[in-house]
């Protein structure tokens, strides 16, 4: 880790030239990657999905010190709103109305016209996606007053608590009025359309993009746009991080009384750890739906919240390089081992052994207890300012004792 | 749509269950100010090595009444989750007692899914079917039916309790209990050995939630590794609802929690205008949970807490 | 009258069975130093809690600078103009001394998520004061070639100057000090009397709370005493220091 260095206050050269290498390597990645097939770049797809998700809690957690076990939630109700407000699932909402609101159903057909009956609403990603991370930020706020008093342990049960409770309505919600059409979840979602070009190809083109002359495949696409975007969350929360907000969130990390007491309120700071935290959620739960096309109450379960929790401890608490490394290991490994793992065991003992799902469970656990106890800040944590007073400062000790 | 005296019964038999486990909970926040995420899970090892139990006996001694093969699977069970809780304990928890909050923590949740792994690596991922032992002609309770099994699990679920009231309040390692969960330093000074303390209150846990973990798979008669994780966080909801550090208060918020949990179930169609159904009966825990943090965050009994400044 | 800065009267503070404070009050002249004493659970910091709005008295009024203020919650007391250091050292441990001075500043100025983001002119501007107001305050207590150092591991001398640097940068009307010398030895505390006196001539009044009689009497203008959650004294230092009451309270009753 000392070659890379990411401290841009008081490295900056190093810094913007180890950024620079990695971004070059990210760039190249799918292409070299192609040659081995989609699924190595379909895999970092759905990492850096991840990536963005661990940013967004490590707003929570690493910089307010907020413990919160139900953060997926925020994720299920952007990839919701999204199959909800891109998909045909808004006719089956209107077919539901028909019966106890009719008028309701005539209002929103004469606002959409007459095919919202048979295909829904199809909405733009430039609106869809903005709307996700509001909604999830209102979610954020919404499921954050009432914990606000809370001390740490409570505070994880009552979010983890939270988390459960959207999934319970996720899954129960299309009965009377289908809003999320239950365990089945919602089908055929709009892929993300830009300028024109959809990221998952025109249908006939075999999942390949055509942009200008060059045809890349979608998961292709899909990764560039999952780059740029946690590139602009990995930027949006380090200047949240060095802000006057930042400091205040870590205040009340450190010490919440003493925030108080120096005139932070805590209150309105802490919903808005929350609120910002959730909008990260949301936008990747968009990102989300429309890049599998489908959503199910499943994906946003309690493993889930932990998950992303264990990218943000495990990597590095509070430290956004730390918290991406967690985001990349736990996220790209278990499908690395899905991919490796089992054709080895099948080659060596001639059958799977350990399932590959199994084997992720057993290092996920292993992973929390191990790192806990010998490295509790994580990984990759911040760097201390300390540990070596230069010369001058070890003068004025030596003259003070 | 079951009577009023039907849903009450129910709730008695749920908040029996919850009741066991709550206390698991209870007494180890008590003493350490610490979560046991994993407590959960080891309910369902104890269902899952009672089951393993029955099916030995099954082969070994065909034939034994029913009572007797869950009263055997039971001993068998709490030896085994007794282990494993003090195993936890030592490994995962022992060496983070004074580490900020977070960290024991995520050990505890990195705890709970390797104890679900495990589970799965033994006995499988499908659910498994637990034997029906008893007779379920089902007896009649003032127009509500209850099953023998049921009946047992309240007698089982009494006895426990009865038999940890008397235990904390009569004997010397009790008292040791008491003075630990109250102050741990002064505790020491007066000779008071902790860790042997905490060591007690962990297998004492587990033993309960043994019993509530064969209890659970005799009477819902089928059991899963990710059974426990629910329940759990239901039980640890019926701790805070009674008051945390209280074990007066965990088997009093393990009863409620039941009871308002199956009325609720019961009722909500009816109070929700029919948009909520009774698949929404989970949610009862955490909103009793959330509302008792809000409004009266010391539960019904009020919360005893380790001073471990 | 516009020179009294602290007016408060009539408060009392109950936690369940213990009368905390019995109809204390206390009325402080702007650029005064005010001492309060007293001997070990008398009070002194419940009183402190409840004017900087960490506890909720019973009953009491409260005034500051001819204005009422409610202490109904601390971030509103900063707010209003009294700021507080803790007995027991509360910094934010992680953050560097520059940093924790930092956030004294947020009281007084208002970037939120945009600035944070945008970093527009104005915010970029802000950013920059509250680094060099912070770096002055900390040039001002005495430490600040530490600026950059990670708070936890300043020694306890300068920890103590940190927080009171981090009380200052609040621009208090008020500084509240808890036991700023506890801990201290002899020279160390003469440094602390030093910097007092200079914040004092700063213009900021101060009301602290300390059980080095010696120090008190040669630093405060006037003095209370407290016992029992009771004053029972009021005056100017040698008027304190003769008091039979006040006697009787630290020494005991006469033989």
């Amino acid at each position: 880790m000392s070659l890379l260095t990411f401290d841009t206050a008081n490295k900056p050269r190093q810094s913007y030239a180890s950024m620079a290498v990695l971004l070059a390597v990210m760039l190249i990645f799918p292409f070299v990657a192609a040659q081995f097939g989609n699924s190595w770049v379909r895999i970092l797809d759905m990492a850096l999905l991840y990536i963005m998700l661990a940013l967004g809690l490590n707003i929570v957690v690493g910089f307010a010190g907020l413990l919160d076990l139900g953060y997926i939630a925020f994720f299920a109700v952007g990839a919701y709103l999204t199959g909800l407000l891109a998909s045909p699932q808004f006719a089956a909402l209107l077919e539901s109305i028909v019966n106890y609101h009719p008028e309701l159903q005539d209002a929103i057909v004469r606002t959409f016209g007459e095919d919202v009956r048979t295909n829904g609403i199809h909405l733009s990603v430039w609106f869809v996606v903005p709307l996700a991370g509001l909604t999830a930020a209102l979610f954020g706020a919404l499921l954050g007053a009432p914990t606000l008093k809370l001390r740490g342990d409570y505070l994880a049960i009552v979010t983890l608590g939270f988390g459960e409770i959207i999934r319970i309505f996720m899954n129960n919600l299309n009965d009377p009025i289908n809003f999320t059409n239950g365990p089945q979840g919602i089908n055929l979602i709009d892929p993300i359309r830009i300028f024109g070009v959809s990221l998952a190809g025109e249908a006939g083109s075999r999942a390949t993009v055509y942009i200008g002359g060059f045809g890349i495949p979608s998961v292709n696409a899909y990764y560039f746009l999952f780059l740029l975007l946690c590139i602009v969350t990995i930027f949006m929360t380090s200047r949240l991080q060095h802000s006057r907000l930042g400091r205040a969130w870590v205040a009340i990390r450190e010490d919440e009384i003493a925030a108080k007491a120096m005139g932070i309120n805590t209150r309105n700071v802490k919903l808005l750890a929350f609120s910002m935290g959730a909008s990260f959620g949301g936008v990747a739960g968009a990102m989300f739906a429309a890049f599998q096309g489908f959503v199910s109450p499943e994906s946003f379960s309690l493993t889930e919240s932990i998950a992303v929790l264990a990218m943000v401890v495990l990597g590095g608490i509070g430290h956004i390089p730390g918290v991406v490394l967690g985001g990349v290991l736990l996220a790209a490994l278990p499908e690395v081992l899905r991919h490796v793992v089992e054709p080895a065991q099948q080659a060596l003992f001639g059958k799977v052994v350990i399932e590959a799902e199994v084997l992720r469970q057993l290092l996920y656990g292993l992973a929390m207890v191990l790192i806990m106890l010998n490295r509790p800040a994580g990984l990759w944590p911040s760097p201390v300012k300390e540990d070596r007073p230069n010369a001058a400062i070890a003068k004025e000790e030596e003259s003070e004792a | 749509m079951e009577t009023f005296v039907q849903q009450i019964l129910n709730g008695l038999v749920l908040g029996s269950m919850y009741a066991l486990v709550a206390l698991g909970y209870t007494m180890v926040y008590g003493v350490l100010n610490l979560i046991n995420f994993a407590h959960g899970d080891v309910l369902m090892i104890g269902a899952m090595v009672g089951l393993s139990i029955l099916k030995l006996l099954d082969g070994v001694f065909p034939g034994l009444p029913g009572g007797v093969q869950l009263a055997i699977a039971i001993v068998g069970a709490i030896p085994v989750t007794m282990l494993v809780n003090v195993l936890i304990e030592r490994i995962a928890y022992r060496r983070l007692r004074n580490a900020p909050r977070l960290a024991p923590l995520i050990t505890a949740i990195g705890v709970s899914i390797l104890l679900q792994t495990f589970a799965m690596m033994i006995w499988g991922r499908s659910p498994l079917p637990f034997p029906q032992l008893l007779s379920s002609d089902p007896v009649n309770v003032g127009g509500a039916v209850i099953s023998h099994t049921q009946i047992l699990l309240l007698v089982l679920a009494a006895a426990a309790m009865v038999g940890l009231v008397f235990l904390v309040e009569k004997t010397r390692m009790g008292r040791a209990m008491r003075a630990v969960a109250e102050n741990p330093r002064v505790a020491g000074l007066m000779g008071v050995d902790s860790n042997r303390v905490i060591v007690a209150t962990f297998a004492i846990g587990a033993a309960l939630a043994a019993v509530a973990g064969v209890m659970w798979g005799a009477n819902y008669a089928s059991i899963q590794f990710a059974m426990g994780t629910v329940p759990g966080m239901k039980a640890f909801s019926a701790a805070v609802l009674g008051g945390i550090g209280n074990i007066y208060g965990a088997m009093i918020g393990g009863i409620v929690l039941g009871i308002i949990e199956s009325l609720g179930a019961g009722y909500i169609g009816d109070l929700t205008g029919g948009f909520l159904g009774s698949h929404y009966q989970d949610i009862f825990a955490f909103i009793v949970l959330i509302l008792v943090l809000t409004v009266r965050p010391s539960g019904i009994m009020g919360e005893r807490v380790a001073d471990r400044a | 009258m516009s020179n009294i800065l602290l007016n408060i009267s009539g408060v009392n503070k109950r936690f369940g069975g213990l009368q905390a404070l019995t109809d204390v009050g206390i009325k402080i002249m702007k650029g005064q130093i005010y001492g309060l004493i007293g001997p070990n659970g008398a009070g002194k910091t419940t009183f402190f809690n409840v004017i900087t709005g960490l506890y909720q008295p019973d009953t009491g009024t409260f005034e500051l600078d001819g204005k009422p203020y409610s202490p109904s919650a601390p971030h509103a007391v900063a707010k209003a103009g009294i700021a507080r250091t803790f007995q027991n050292i509360r910094l934010f441990g992680e953050m560097s001394a520059l940093e924790n001075v930092m956030v004294g500043r947020h009281v007084r100025t208002h970037q939120g998520v945009f600035g944070a983001i945008f970093r527009h002119g104005a915010a970029r501007r802000e950013e920059a004061a509250i680094r060099a107001r912070a770096q002055e305050l900390l040039d001002f207590v005495g430490i600040g070639q530490f600026s950059q150092r990670t708070a936890r591991f300043l020694s306890y001398g300068d920890q103590r100057r940190l927080e009171i640097a981090r009380a200052l940068a609040t621009e208090p009307k008020l500084l509240a000090l808890d036991e700023p010398a506890a801990g201290m030895n002899a020279t160390e505390k003469v440094a602390l009397r030093e910097l007092l006196v200079k914040i004092q001539g700063a213009g900021i009044t101060i009301l602290l709370i300390e059980h080095d009689v010696k120090l008190m009497m040669g630093l405060c203008d006037r003095i209370s005493v407290l016992e029992y959650g009771k004053l029972i004294a009021e005056g100017l230092p040698a008027e304190i220091q003769k008091n039979q009451a006040v006697i009787e309270a630290y020494l005991g009753g006469a033989a």
